[in-house]
């Protein structure tokens, strides 16, 4: 087994390094992918400075305080796009057959698929991603303890893994409903744009589904509040923001659930 | 011993079909209808049948690719969805349509990448890439992205790549589809010699006969998802009657067809100067015969039966109703 | 309408009827064509009703304690916010490559064969597939927003009227952006630069993640001249919730006209570059 293991490791690191040589084929594309790329997610940043620009509070919370949730969540997302963000290619795989030709390989077929496509010029998404939340962390006045700067470094990978697992999870409706087209960018990308504000802002039962139901308020508000060393307005208790990679866990979990599921469908119904 | 078993193996899918402007319908379509093949190590079987017939299907659930709804397929001994990983290490697959390589490397990156994936052992692979280069003519191209090949290079590639770990079976799905004739002929010379060498099981679906005349001694024909035929070529000419032709070349044309004895006259062409007669009963000497007293012949020819024709009217007599045997 | 396709119509074409039978039938085409995209359309409907409540409570969050921001109140920003999830899938800002496509693979050749222009073919059948939007995609967030905010209701009877004019207009501005940015593709080998250029640029400057009255107002007011994408969401959107006096608004729709002439009009000319190109050089 652990030499299967063993293998299979160098068999994926093949695969990434022809992925990387296949996008060095067209170098001009990639340098203007890689811009366009960074000003996607500069974009989401400046969005945030312009409301900014009319407001003083966001539901409460100041522009510095606002920055580390923004921070986190564009951080988490720029990586976990980088990653996996290509699964929502899932129908174009299926029929152009790559789906198949990954199954009649010897391994597995979400990491094939993911190294097989892997966008490189988003690097530049989560570098800048990476720097907002070094920006943010650094001049928002957190008042370091240990417990806090060991939460700074476990909630990005928590939200990296958190939004990989949505990716994965909303990706595998396109095994049941093939023309589901941008349905599961509302909850990839509506997540992002949810997780780059307080969870205060909204209200009713949209910010119950979105928060809690889907857990995006584990992100980045209260891995926020608890850097921040503030109370939750909502109520919340204030080891909540310590629950983030347990989240980030248990959505792993799900996805990997919903992707072999998927799988099993696509394989009795050959869609 | 069976490298393939496939018992009652059955495939269903559920459609759905428009039946108003907001109605839909359920139906279930029978893609793999019950088939019980066994294939033997060696074997070369060649595997037809119209569109939609459920070749294409039934590969697939030997593959691993798609879990039959009903039935058991066994290949190599294992089954295919159950044990994939450990199955696709033994058998090699090309979907005709479908590339395998790396779009934008040369052939040589696929292939080296090929090695990593199966984790075939340096020697091995260089032995095997070794042969399929001379035997596939694959130097000339061996370092151009596979998206500027041909699709007849291309087609050499994907053989290549699906044989580079030593596969026990090699499954191929319309291996020739779209080929120019020296393509085909080169894909086909090779799955020859591969299938000489004796050591692979080849599978082949196809809508090219030449590929099954040239290749395959075991013919099976699928229409509407059931097995129709199941034996050699020649036994399928015996069973629906397909009958030799003599084409006799006339100095001058007859006023009228002769009627010769257990020959009927099948067409009459270039201003009756040529004559095309079926041999029911009739040997080719008593087709001569009977028309040296008539008319100079110039020419005479013999023309095999067309497997084509033959299959054209397998499927016609499948539609109409159960199987006779027509034509004797 | 008839401003908007008279500008399109060949100067020397002295039968008008005609062609707007052959445009009116092309429009029909694009409509029919686009009306088969059903699943897509509800799949589309879903992301927009779930990016309208982002925005809506993005947006009102930033409003102060008399429950203002920037010119609009709680209400109007909750329609701009609905609206305008409405009218990005009727203006279609983003994925159409189609022109770009047949140009790399050489298939525009047969749309200069056809007696219809190009750019008004095209133009055409989008307009078609814009009327199936506003019928499938338009009409839901409008329908759903005010269930869950307070929503601005126009009260000028004035307002509707020229917020479906401006709204058209929208759609040929936005085409002939999007025209342009494919038509690179007659001079580039990889129209990627152009598209995310403007797919970033659209986003921003047209108003979509922000009214643009949150800008300062002098940068609102250079946008609004100077570049053609505030015409493509802004200026409808502010028309609906009447943020400024009719005057005014009629105003904008005026320069929105005058954005539409003017690409159209480029489109033509790249278009006569383009194929004076194809013939020199054989393509």
């Amino acid at each position: 087994m652990a030499e299967v293991g063993g293998g299979a490791l160098r068999a994926y690191r093949a695969l990434l390094g022809a992925q990387a040589r296949s996008q060095a084929a067209y170098r001009t594309s990639f340098v203007v992918d890689l811009v366009g790329n960074l000003g996607a997610t500069v974009f989401d940043v400046v969005t945030v400075l312009v409301i900014f620009g009319v407001t003083r509070e966001l539901g409460g919370f100041t522009l510095r305080e606002t920055l580390v949730v923004v921070g986190l969540s564009s951080c988490g997302f720029a990586a976990a796009d980088l990653l996996v963000g290509n699964v929502e290619r899932l129908p174009r795989y299926v029929r152009t057959g790559l789906f198949d030709a990954v199954l009649v390989r010897p391994l597995a077929a979400l990491p094939q698929l993911l190294l097989m496509d892997l966008p490189l010029r988003k690097v530049s998404r989560a570098v800048f991603g990476l720097a907002v939340l070094g920006f943010a962390l650094a001049s928002a006045g957190i008042d370091w303890t240990p417990g806090r700067v060991a939460l700074a470094v476990v909630a990005p990978p928590a939200a990296v893994v958190f939004f990989a697992s949505v990716f994965v999870t909303t990706a595998t409706v396109s095994f049941y409903w093939v023309d589901s087209g941008e349905l599961a960018n509302s909850v990839t990308y509506g997540g992002r744009d949810f997780t780059s504000y307080p969870v205060t802002i909204y209200g009713g039962w949209f910010r119950a589904l979105f928060a809690y139901g889907m857990g995006f308020a584990f992100v980045s508000y209260h891995p926020a509040l608890a850097l921040l060393g503030r109370a939750d307005p909502l109520g919340l208790p204030a080891w909540v923001g310590w629950a983030s990679p347990g989240v980030a866990l248990v959505a792993a979990a799900v996805a990997v659930v919903a992707w072999r599921v998927g799988v099993r469908h696509y394989r009795s119904t050959g869609s | 011993m069976n490298v393939i078993e496939m018992d009652g193996l059955r495939k269903e899918f559920t459609v759905r079909v428009r039946t108003g402007t907001l109605r839909r319908e359920k139906r279930t379509v029978t893609a793999v209808d019950g088939v019980d093949l066994r294939v033997e190590r060696g074997e070369m079987l060649g595997y037809i049948g119209p569109n939609g017939a459920g070749k294409s299907t039934t590969l697939k659930m030997l593959t691993g690719v798609l879990m039959p709804s009903a039935g058991r397929a066994r290949v190599c001994g294992l089954r295919p969805v159950a044990d994939r990983t450990r199955l696709a290490l033994r058998i090699g697959v090309v979907f005709g349509q479908r590339s395998q390589l790396w779009w934008d490397l040369p052939l040589r990156d696929s292939f080296d990448l090929l090695r990593h994936v199966y984790r075939v052992p340096a020697g091995a692979h260089a032995a095997r890439l070794a042969r399929c280069r001379d035997l596939l003519d694959l130097d000339a191209f061996l370092d151009t992205p596979v998206r500027q090949l041909s699709l007849g290079q291309r087609m050499r590639g994907e053989l290549t790549a699906a044989l580079l770990h030593g596969p026990e079976v090699l499954f191929l799905d319309e291996p020739t589809i779209g080929l120019d004739v020296v393509s085909k002929q080169a894909v086909r010379g090779f799955l020859a010699e591969l299938g000489r060498a004796g050591d692979t099981t080849l599978v082949l679906t196809t809508h090219d006969l030449a590929d099954i005349e040239r290749l395959c001694r075991r013919l099976v024909v699928v229409d509407h998802g059931r097995v129709v035929h199941d034996g050699s070529i020649a036994e399928l000419h015996r069973r629906y009657g397909s009958r030799r032709m003599v084409v006799a070349e006339l100095d001058t044309a007859l006023p009228e067809p002769p009627v010769l004895p257990g020959a009927p006259v099948q067409r009459v062409e270039a201003d009756g100067r040529r004559l095309v007669f079926a041999l029911d009963r009739a040997s080719v000497a008593e087709v001569v015969a009977g028309l040296a007293g008539l008319a100079t012949l110039r020419d005479i020819s013999i023309v095999e039966p067309d497997i084509e024709e033959v299959v054209a009217r397998l499927y016609q007599s499948e539609r109409k109703g159960p199987l006779l045997t027509p034509g004797v | 309408m008839g401003s908007v396709t008279a500008t399109v119509a060949s100067p020397t074409d002295g039968h008008v009827t005609p062609w707007f039978r052959t445009f009116g039938a092309i429009v029909a085409a694009g409509f029919r064509r686009h009306a088969t995209y059903r699943q897509a359309a509800v799949a589309g409907v879903v992301t927009n009703t779930v990016f309208g409540f982002l925005r809506c409570y993005i947006f009102l969050a930033a409003t102060d304690a008399a429950g203002t921001v920037a010119g609009y109140d709680r209400a109007q920003l909750a329609t701009f916010v609905w609206a305008g999830q409405g009218l990005l899938a009727v203006i279609a800002i983003w994925g159409w490559t189609e022109l770009a496509d047949r140009i790399r693979s050489g298939e525009v050749a047969a749309d200069l064969l056809r007696p219809v222009h190009p750019v008004t073919n095209y133009l055409a059948v989008d307009v078609g597939r814009a009327g199936f939007a506003a019928l499938a995609r338009l009409v839901p967030p409008l329908v759903v927003g005010p269930f869950f905010f307070a929503v601005y209701l126009p009260r000028h009877w004035a307002t509707v009227p020229l917020f479906l004019l401006s709204a058209l207009l929208a759609v040929v501005v936005c085409f002939g952006c999007r025209y342009l940015v494919n038509a690179t593709a007659y001079w580039l080998q990889d129209v990627r630069g152009p598209m995310i250029l403007w797919t970033l640029g659209s986003g921003v400057l047209a108003g979509l993640y922000f009214p643009l009255g949150f800008l300062p107002g002098w940068l609102e007011a250079t946008l609004r001249y100077a570049t053609p994408f505030p015409s493509l969401l802004q200026v409808p959107l502010d028309v609906l919730v009447e943020r400024e006096p009719m005057s005014t608004g009629l105003g904008l729709v005026g320069v929105q006209l005058g954005w539409a002439v003017l690409l159209l009009a480029l489109c033509r000319l790249v278009q006569r570059r383009a194929e004076r190109r194809l013939v020199v050089q054989g393509g």
